[in-house]
């Protein structure tokens, strides 16, 4: 596979992406943060204020640059205002190894299925297209999506929100590849591994494994299409797995092997890398140590606001319709309230259809005439478990897994 | 454009819906270039520990973005990359590095 890393044009912004940045700026409310000099205001605490607003990579639109190489790229919170699917090419971006293929051969590519199994398989695409086919729309989240809000601020990539989509997946059942190998008895764990590679040769590729009952669960899937597309190259294309309700450290991009392991995986992906604090919330002290370590795993509930940025300014006096999405993590929303007497009382929203318990679901409710002055609006979901976003922020090194309770501060004049 | 059939999940289950009714999706071979991201970390000679050694895994922005924070947090990162990502950096660079880190993203701590 082969890798361009030799291309250092930097192309002046074009035309059409200068009018599709002004387009952006001119939908939302007072507070947006997109700039005319294609920089994007974070509501993140501290330095950098303002981050390139990037069009360079392929087959994706305006995203947010967290880093070229390789590619963190994050999804402004305008495009969540939209709709409830978030577009392939503003889906966000985020990889772990620099070699990256930058051609697939579509007709060459195939997927092996190995180890504790009865029958080594190859497949190619069309025999995946041949097999019965499934469709599910489903919250692909980064495990440090909001990783810029922790305070302490702790190292990685300093996502705001944008770390996340939901999309239509469309692909074949992991259970359906499994049982045409023949899974033999005593199999413990399913290993995931992609096409890209890391740079130096010693360093531990990135690989990725779940449960045996997990990945035989008939809802774990291997996609090929994305909204009803074929996967954008840096989504994973042409192969990626989907697990519902798990954080998209598990979604494997570019899956190119499938391995059946009579024991636990210990590799560094798993054993050591996206580790949480075993404590509710995992949420520990800053400089608390000692703490027992497990995988991430299943996400939680979280709810946005996507029509009114923190600092926004309202007209006083006037109702207000107050937006925005929300998702129960590996549950479905069971409900979304909203309050803007800072948290005292709490209204529900009414929500949007529904796409499925594991899809983004739209919120939106009709707030009263506000007073003239400053008012704090929150939002909080509650999934079909019963689990409800807390009202503290967690706290842990590696800045995973949050889901407190969203503010906004917004006057209004 | 295609449309897909899409099955909308009720309530209950039947959130995957196993339907070959819809045409399968095209597939095609792709490729792409993918911007170099080769810019150098600011700074003249004392950056050259920092460009030498880090810029062939990732590129300088990530560094750049990264908010202020204590020097022990930047030692234990430069560690993280040589130890566990085998970054192949000179012992004798570490100090050059880790002193650029701490002045350029450093908490004061």
């Amino acid at each position: 596979m082969s890798q361009h890393f030799d291309d250092a044009r930097i192309p002046a912004l074009s035309r059409r992406a200068m009018l599709r940045a002004i387009g952006v700026a001119g939908l939302t409310l007072a507070g947006s943060s997109v700039r005319a000099d294609q920089s994007i205001r974070l509501p993140i605490a501290g330095e950098p204020r303002d981050w390139p607003i990037t069009h360079d990579f392929p087959q994706k639109g305006s995203m947010i640059l967290q880093r070229t190489r390789p590619p963190l790229l994050e999804t402004p919170m305008e495009v969540f205002d939209r709709g409830v699917f978030t577009p392939n090419d503003q889906f966000y971006v985020r990889w772990h190894w620099a070699v990256i293929p930058t051609s697939v051969d579509a007709d060459a590519f195939r997927l092996s299925v190995r180890g504790h199994v009865n029958q080594t398989l190859s497949l190619s695409i069309g025999d995946l297209l041949r097999l019965p086919r499934v469709e599910l729309a489903a919250v692909n989240q980064c495990s440090g999506n909001s990783r810029g809000f922790f305070l302490p601020r702790v190292p990685g990539a300093q996502w705001a929100h944008g770390a996340m989509g939901n999309a239509r997946w469309t692909g074949v059942l992991l259970k359906d590849v499994l049982d045409r190998a023949g899974v033999k008895p005593g199999a413990v764990q399913v290993r995931f591994n992609g096409l890209d590679e890391p740079v130096v040769p010693d360093a531990p590729d990135f690989r990725k494994s779940l449960d045996i009952d997990h990945a035989r669960d008939g809802e774990v899937m291997i996609a090929f299409a994305m909204n009803g597309e074929q996967l954008p190259l840096l989504n994973g294309f042409p192969l990626r797995l989907i697990v519902p309700g798990w954080y998209s450290t598990y979604w494997v991009k570019m899956l190119s092997d499938i391995e059946v392991l009579d024991r636990q995986d210990d590799n560094y992906w798993m054993a050591t890398a996206y580790t949480v604090p075993d404590t509710p919330h995992a949420n520990i002290m800053p400089g608390q140590t000692g703490v027992k370590m497990v995988p991430i795993s299943r996400m939680v509930p979280r709810s946005f606001f996507t029509n009114v940025a923190d600092g926004a300014s309202l007209p006083a006096g006037a109702v207000a319709t107050i937006r925005g999405i929300a998702f129960g993590g590996d549950a479905g929303v069971a409900k979304v309230e909203l309050s803007v007497d800072d948290g005292r009382t709490w209204q529900p929203a009414t929500l949007g259809e529904d796409h499925g318990k594991y899809s983004f679901r739209r919120w939106q409710v009709e707030i009263p005439q506000l007073m003239k002055g400053g008012h704090s609006l929150m939002v909080r979901c509650t999934n079909t478990a019963g689990d409800i976003q807390p009202a503290a922020s967690n706290w842990n090194t590696s800045g995973f897994m949050r889901n407190v309770v969203e503010t906004v501060q917004l006057t209004a004049i | 454009m295609r449309h897909l059939i899409f099955v909308v999940g009720t309530s209950f289950a039947a959130l995957l819906a196993s339907t070959p009714a819809w045409p399968a999706p095209a597939i095609s071979s792709t490729t792409v270039e993918l911007p170099a991201g080769d810019a150098l970390f600011p700074g003249g000679p004392e950056a050259d520990a920092i460009n030498n050694n880090c810029l062939a895994c990732h590129s300088a922005d990530m560094v750049v973005n990264q908010p202020a924070l204590p020097r022990s947090t930047w030692e234990s990162a430069v560690h993280k990359m040589i130890k566990v990502y085998g970054a192949p950096v000179e012992d004798s660079d570490v100090p050059a590095i880790v002193d650029y880190l701490a002045k350029v993203k450093g908490s004061g701590q």
